[in-house]
C-alpha cells in the first residue's frame, strides 16, 4: 500500500467544475481517494497550479510512419539528444524523438495520457511494441479505416451493420481504441496515384464517396457504443479553399451521442483555408468556428503550426506527395494493402513565408473564435504543425494578446490583410487552458469514466503540478512565466508515483494500453464470416490467424468492453 | 501434430503460411516453405550446451557460467561491440540496445554490410514504398534490379509478384509484366518478359538514362548506355510510364556494386519521377528474416537504424566510423558479443584478424564460421522454431513467429536479459 498526499494544491479540475480551489489530493495505490492515513508521504504544493495529468488526444508518437520519420532523418535525431542518466535511457531526436525521448519530454510537461493518431491495422503490432517503450504515459491508438476494402464494399451494399462488424473485429484484433478516417477514400485512390477532391468524389472501383464513408462509419461507431467518436482528418488537407470541403464534411454529422461529440475533427487549422490558389490564400477560421459553435456534436483540435523545423507525417499519402512537389525535400510513402497508406516529408515553417504565417494565425484563431474550449482542443498534430514541446508557447499565445501582437510583428507583413487574428482581443484563462489540454481531451476521448482527465475519487492518480501561482502572475503581461511553468512541472505524478520533478524524469515506468472490444452477436462475428475469411485469405499477404495482436504486446492491459447494438 | 500458419525464420519474405509436422519434439515434414525454409525448419545438429575455449579444446559449461562470462567480458571492455541481431526476434534486440547503452558500447547489425547503403540513400531522398500485398493486388509491372529472387527469396515471385493472384488483375500471370535488370542472365531473368543486361558497374548510368527519358530528354541518350541499347531503354521507360502500378525490387547487385548508395538514390529518384506520371514504388529485398526488425528496433530505441556508438553516453551514428567492420579494422574494439549472425563468414580478413585477438561471445544455436573465433558460444532456441518473438518482414509488416516445438534451450531474449541483469547489478553495486 502506497499513500501520497498533495497538500495546498490550487486545483483546476474542469470535469468536476472546480476552478482554482485550494485543496488536498489524497492518493492510494495509484488512485485518487477521499483521504489517506497519517503515514502518507506528503508533497506540499504551496498553492501551485495543479491540474489532472495532461491528455493529448491527437499526436503521432509510435508506429510504422513515426519510426520511418526517425529512420530517414538522422539530422533530426542529432538535433536533440540526451545521455543515459540514472534510471533514464539515452534519447535522440527533435521533431520525431525516440520513444523514450517522447515519453520523458511529455512527462516533464505534465502529460500522462497519449493517443497515437493513426495506426494501420496490418502494422498495429509495431505501434504496440513502441508503446511498451513509452513508459511514462498511458497510451491508446486510433485505428485507420479510411481505405478498408471490406468496409467500402459494405457501404456500397448499404449494410451499415456489416461496417460496424468489420470495425469491431478489427479493433479487437489490433487492440485499437478509436476509429480514424484519414482522407477517407483518398488513401485507396492514392494506391493508383490518384486522390479524391472532396466528399462527393467517388473512390475508384469501389464507387463510394467520402461522404458515404464518413456517414456510414459515424453510424457504425455509435452502433458499437465506442467510448470515442469517429476521429476525422478531412479530405483535401492543406489546399487553398478547402474550408468549404471541411464545412461540407462537418455538415454530414447528426447528433447521435448524449455524452460526447459525434465527430472529432482533427487538426482543423490545415482544413480552414480560403482562396483559390496560393496567391490569394487566406484564413477561413471564422466560418469554421461559427459552424462548430452551433453544433455540439462536433469537437475539433487546433493542429497549430509553430515556426521552425519539423517533420510531417500522416496516413494521407497523396497530400504528402503534393507537399513533396512544393518543397522538393525528401519524400517517403508507405501504402498498406486493403487498408490505408502514409507519407512523410520534413518541412520548415518560416515566419518570412506568407502562407506559413497565415497557417500560424489560423490555428490560434480557431481556438480564440470557438466559444467553448470543450470544442477546440490544443494540439499541433505533433509533429505535423510543430513538435509537442511547443505547447507551452501556444498556451502563452492563447493567454496573452500582448504576446500575439509581439509575434505578429515578426511574421510576413501581408498576413494582416488575410487573417482576423490582429482584431481578436480574447485571452483564454487558466480554466479554459485546463479544458483544452486535459479535461476536454478526456471527455472527447470518452475516457473520463475510466478515471482520466479529472481528480475525483476513483480517478487514476495522474496529476501535474506547475510551478506557478495564479494569484501572483498576470498571464496577459507575464506570458514568459506561463510558458516556463507549462514547460516544466514541479511534479508530474503518474499512477500515484512522482515520475518527473523540475524537468528531470525520476523513474522508469510501465504504461497501460487502452483498447476496445465491442461485443457483437454471433451473426456479426467477422471471425466466422465465410466471405470475410475468403477475401482475407486471397488478398492479404498475412494469414488471418497471424493478424491479431497478441496480449503479450500489452504492458498493462486496459480492455474496454462495449455492448454493440448488432 | 501439425502446426499451421507457422512463420518461416529464413528470409525477408517472412512467409507465414507454413505447415510444420512435429513428432516426438522433432520436425518431420514442412509444407509450403521453399527449400531454404524447409532446411531451416528441419534443423541441423544443434550445439548441446554452452562451450568455453580451453586452450585448443572446448569445454562444456553451464548457462550460468556462460552468461557470467559474457557479462564480465562486456563490463571490463573499454569499447565493446555488440553485433549481428538480424537473426533474432525484436524482444532480444531491445535488450541488446539497453546492454550497449549500459556499457557505452557500439551496437551494429548486419545491414552495415548489406543494405546499409540503401538506408543511406533513403536518408538522403526518402523512400516511396508499400506493403507487399499492395504490389500483389495491383502491380502490372514488376522490376527486379540486381536481385535474383529465385535463388535468394524463392517465394517472392509466387506470393507477391509473377505467380501471385491479384485483386485488380484479371489474369495476373498474363497481365503482369516482369523486367529483370542484371549483369548476368540469372534464373529470374529467364522467367522475365524483358531482360536488361547491364555491363558490371553500369547501373548508375542506366538509371540516369531512364530518368532522362522519363523527363522527356530522349535526345540526350547515346546509342548504348553501359551495354544497353537506346531502343531498349526507351522501351523500358515506356513500359514504366504506361503501367498502372509499377514496383521496383532491388538487391545487393545494385546496393553493393560501384556507386553503392548513389545507385539506390538514383533508383529512388527515378521512382519519384515516375510517380508524377503513374503509381510507382520501390523496395529493398532484405535478406535475414528480421534484419528489418533490427533496423526498426534500433530506430525507435536509439534514433538510428544501425551503427550506433554509445561511447559518449548519447547515441551517435556515423556509418563508416561506427559500423562493425570499421571498428574491427581499426582494431578499436576489445570485446565482441555476436548474436544472430555469422560475421566470420562475411567480414574482411583484416577484421577477422582482430576478432581472433579479442574475447568473443556468440549466441547461436549452431556451430558456424564465427565459432572458431569464440571464447564462449551459447546455444539458444531458434526464433520461429522453439522460440516466439516479433519479426519485421522486408516491407515493415511485423509478424509474431510461432513456436512449433518445445525444447529446453533458452531464447536469445532470456539469455540476454540475464546478462543485462547481471551487468546492471554489478554497475549499481
Amino acid at each position: 500500500m502506497t499513500e501520497l498526499l498533495v497538500k495546498n494544491a490550487c486545483v483546476i479540475d474542469p470535469l468536476r467544475g472546480i476552478n482554482a480551489e485550494t485543496m488536498d489530493i489524497a492518493i492510494l495505490d495509484g488512485k485518487i481517494v477521499e483521504e489517506v492515513s497519517d503515514a502518507a508521504e506528503v508533497i506540499d504544493a504551496r498553492g501551485m497550479l495543479t491540474l489532472p495529468g495532461g491528455v493529448d488526444s491527437h499526436t503521432h508518437i509510435c508506429g510504422t510512419k513515426v519510426n520511418f520519420g526517425r529512420y530517414m532523418s538522422p539530422e533530426d535525431m542529432r538535433a536533440g539528444r540526451t545521455p543515459r542518466q540514472g534510471p533514464l535511457h539515452a534519447t535522440s531526436g527533435y521533431s520525431v524523438p525516440t520513444t523514450y525521448g517522447n515519453s520523458y519530454r511529455y512527462s516533464v510537461m505534465g502529460y500522462t495520457t497519449l493517443l497515437e493518431g493513426a495506426m494501420a491495422p496490418l502494422e498495429a503490432r509495431h505501434t504496440h511494441e513502441e508503446f511498451v517503450y513509452t513508459p511514462l504515459q498511458d497510451t491508446m491508438a486510433n485505428t485507420l479505416f479510411d481505405g478498408n476494402w471490406g468496409i467500402m464494399e459494405a457501404i456500397r451494399d448499404g449494410d451499415t451493420k456489416r461496417v460496424a462488424a468489420i470495425i469491431a473485429w478489427t479493433l479487437r484484433a489490433v487492440k485499437g481504441f478509436g476509429v480514424k478516417l484519414t482522407n477517407p477514400g483518398g488513401t485507396e485512390a492514392w494506391q493508383w496515384g490518384k486522390n479524391v477532391s472532396c466528399i462527393r468524389d467517388p473512390v475508384p472501383y469501389f464507387e463510394v464517396t467520402p461522404a458515404e464513408i464518413i456517414r456510414s462509419i459515424v453510424e457504425a461507431n455509435e452502433l458499437l457504443g465506442l467510448p470515442h467518436s469517429v476521429h476525422l482528418h478531412c479530405n483535401n488537407l492543406g489546399t487553398p479553399g478547402n474550408y468549404s470541403c471541411t464545412l461540407g464534411s462537418l455538415g454530414l454529422i447528426p447528433d447521435l451521442n448524449e455524452k460526447r461529440q459525434t465527430l472529432y475533427a482533427t487538426h482543423v487549422q490545415f482544413h480552414a483555408y480560403g482562396g483559390s490558389d496560393w496567391k490569394d490564400f487566406c484564413s477561413k477560421s471564422e466560418p469554421i468556428a461559427r459552424f462548430v459553435d452551433m453544433r455540439p456534436q462536433i469537437v475539433m483540435d487546433m493542429g497549430q503550426v509553430m515556426f521552425g523545423r519539423t517533420t510531417t507525417m500522416t496516413a494521407d499519402g497523396p497530400m504528402e506527395f503534393n507537399l513533396y512537389r512544393l518543397h522538393h525535400e525528401k519524400w517517403s510513402n508507405h501504402d498498406v494493402e486493403l487498408e490505408t497508406g502514409s507519407g512523410i516529408i520534413p518541412v520548415i515553417y518560416r515566419r518570412k513565408n506568407l502562407v506559413n504565417s497565415i497557417m500560424w494565425a489560423i490555428g490560434l484563431e480557431l481556438a480564440l473564435l470557438t466559444k467553448s474550449p470543450w470544442q477546440c482542443l490544443l494540439t499541433t498534430d505533433n509533429p505535423n504543425g510543430a513538435p509537442f514541446v511547443k505547447y507551452p508557447e501556444i498556451i502563452g499565445l492563447l493567454m496573452s494578446k500582448k504576446y500575439r501582437d509581439a509575434e505578429f510583428a515578426t511574421i510576413h507583413p501581408d498576413t494582416e490583410a488575410r487573417v482576423p487574428l490582429p482584431a481578436i482581443e480574447r485571452e483564454l484563462d487558466w480554466y479554459e487552458i485546463a479544458v483544452m489540454t486535459r479535461a476536454g481531451q478526456a471527455k472527447a476521448l470518452g475516457i473520463q469514466d475510466l478515471g482520466k482527465g479529472h481528480l475525483g475519487p476513483g480517478a487514476d492518480a495522474d496529476v501535474a503540478i506547475y510551478p506557478i501561482r495564479m494569484d501572483e502572475v498576470d498571464p496577459s503581461a507575464e506570458y514568459q512565466k506561463v510558458i516556463d511553468a507549462f514547460s516544466r512541472t514541479e511534479y508530474t505524478i503518474k499512477r500515484g508515483r512522482v515520475v518527473a520533478r523540475r524537468g528531470e524524469c525520476l523513474v522508469d515506468g510501465s504504461n497501460a494500453t487502452f483498447w476496445v472490444s465491442p461485443k457483437v452477436s454471433e451473426a456479426y462475428d467477422m471471425g466466422k464470416d465465410p466471405d470475410f475469411i475468403e477475401k482475407f485469405d486471397r488478398y492479404y499477404t498475412v494469414r488471418m490467424r497471424n493478424y491479431p495482436v497478441q496480449e503479450e504486446y500489452l504492458n498493462r492491459n486496459r480492455c474496454i468492453e462495449t455492448e454493440a447494438r448488432i | 501434430m501439425i502446426v499451421k500458419d507457422a512463420v518461416c525464420p529464413f528470409c525477408g519474405c517472412l512467409c507465414d503460411d507454413i505447415e510444420v509436422e512435429v513428432e516426438d519434439d522433432r520436425v518431420v515434414a514442412v509444407t509450403n516453405a521453399c527449400e531454404l525454409g524447409t532446411t531451416k525448419f528441419m534443423g541441423e545438429k544443434r550445439m548441446k550446451s554452452p562451450i568455453l575455449r580451453d586452450g585448443d579444446r572446448w569445454k562444456d559449461i553451464t548457462y550460468d557460467e556462460a552468461v557470467q562470462y559474457a557479462a564480465d567480458m562486456l563490463l571490463s571492455a573499454e569499447r565493446p561491440l555488440l553485433y549481428g541481431w538480424s537473426g533474432t526476434h525484436g524482444e532480444a534486440q531491445c535488450v541488446g540496445v539497453h546492454m550497449a547503452e549500459l556499457v557505452r558500447g557500439v551496437i551494429d547489425n548486419t545491414s552495415s554490410v548489406c543494405h546499409g547503403p540503401s538506408i543511406l540513400a533513403i536518408q538522403e531522398v526518402g523512400h516511396p514504398g508499400c506493403t507487399l500485398g499492395v504490389v500483389k493486388n495491383r502491380a502490372d509491372l514488376v522490376i527486379y534490379w540486381g536481385s535474383n529472387p529465385i535463388d535468394a527469396h524463392p517465394r517472392h515471385l509466387s506470393r507477391y509478384t509473377r505467380y501471385a493472384e491479384g485483386f485488380f488483375l484479371e489474369n495476373a500471370f498474363r497481365d503482369r509484366k516482369v523486367i529483370v535488370v542484371d549483369v548476368r542472365k540469372t534464373e529470374t531473368a529467364s522467367i522475365a518478359d524483358e531482360f536488361v543486361r547491364i555491363k558490371p558497374g553500369g547501373d548508375y548510368a542506366v538509371l540516369s538514362a531512364l530518368r532522362a527519358i522519363v523527363q522527356g530528354k530522349t535526345d540526350t541518350i547515346p546509342r548504348t548506355v553501359a551495354g544497353v541499347a537506346r531502343e531498349q531503354l526507351i522501351r523500358v521507360a515506356n513500359l514504366c510510364k504506361s503501367a498502372k502500378f509499377g514496383a521496383v525490387y532491388f538487391g545487393l547487385g545494385l546496393t553493393m556494386t560501384r556507386g553503392k548508395y548513389k545507385n539506390i538514390r538514383n533508383a529512388i529518384e527515378l521512382v519519384s519521377e515516375l510517380s508524377r506520371h503513374t503509381k510507382f514504388t520501390i523496395s529493398a529485398m532484405r535478406g535475414h528474416y528480421n534484419v528489418y526488425g533490427s533496423n526498426e528496433v534500433n530506430t525507435w530505441m536509439t534514433g538510428y537504424p544501425f551503427g550506433i556508438d554509445y561511447s559518449r553516453g548519447i547515441a551517435f551514428y556515423n556509418p563508416g566510423e561506427t559500423t562493425a567492420v570499421d571498428i574491427l579494422a581499426r582494431k578499436e574494439c576489445d570485446a565482441a558479443l555476436i548474436v544472430g549472425s555469422d560475421p566470420a563468414a562475411h567480414f574482411p580478413r583484416k577484421c577477422l584478424e582482430h576478432l581472433a585477438d579479442i574475447p568473443v561471445v556468440q549466441l547461436d544455436p549452431y556451430p558456424n564460421a564465427t565459432t572458431a573465433f569464440c571464447n564462449v558460444q551459447i546455444p539458444v532456441a531458434v526464433t520461429g522454431i522453439d522460440a516466439e518473438g516479433t519479426a519485421y518482414r522486408m516491407d515493415g509488416v511485423p509478424i509474431r513467429t510461432r513456436k512449433v516445438l518445445s525444447t529446453d534451450y533458452p531464447s536469445d531474449r532470456e539469455v540476454l536479459s540475464r546478462m543485462y541483469a547481471l551487468m546492471r547489478e554489478a554497475l549499481e553495486r
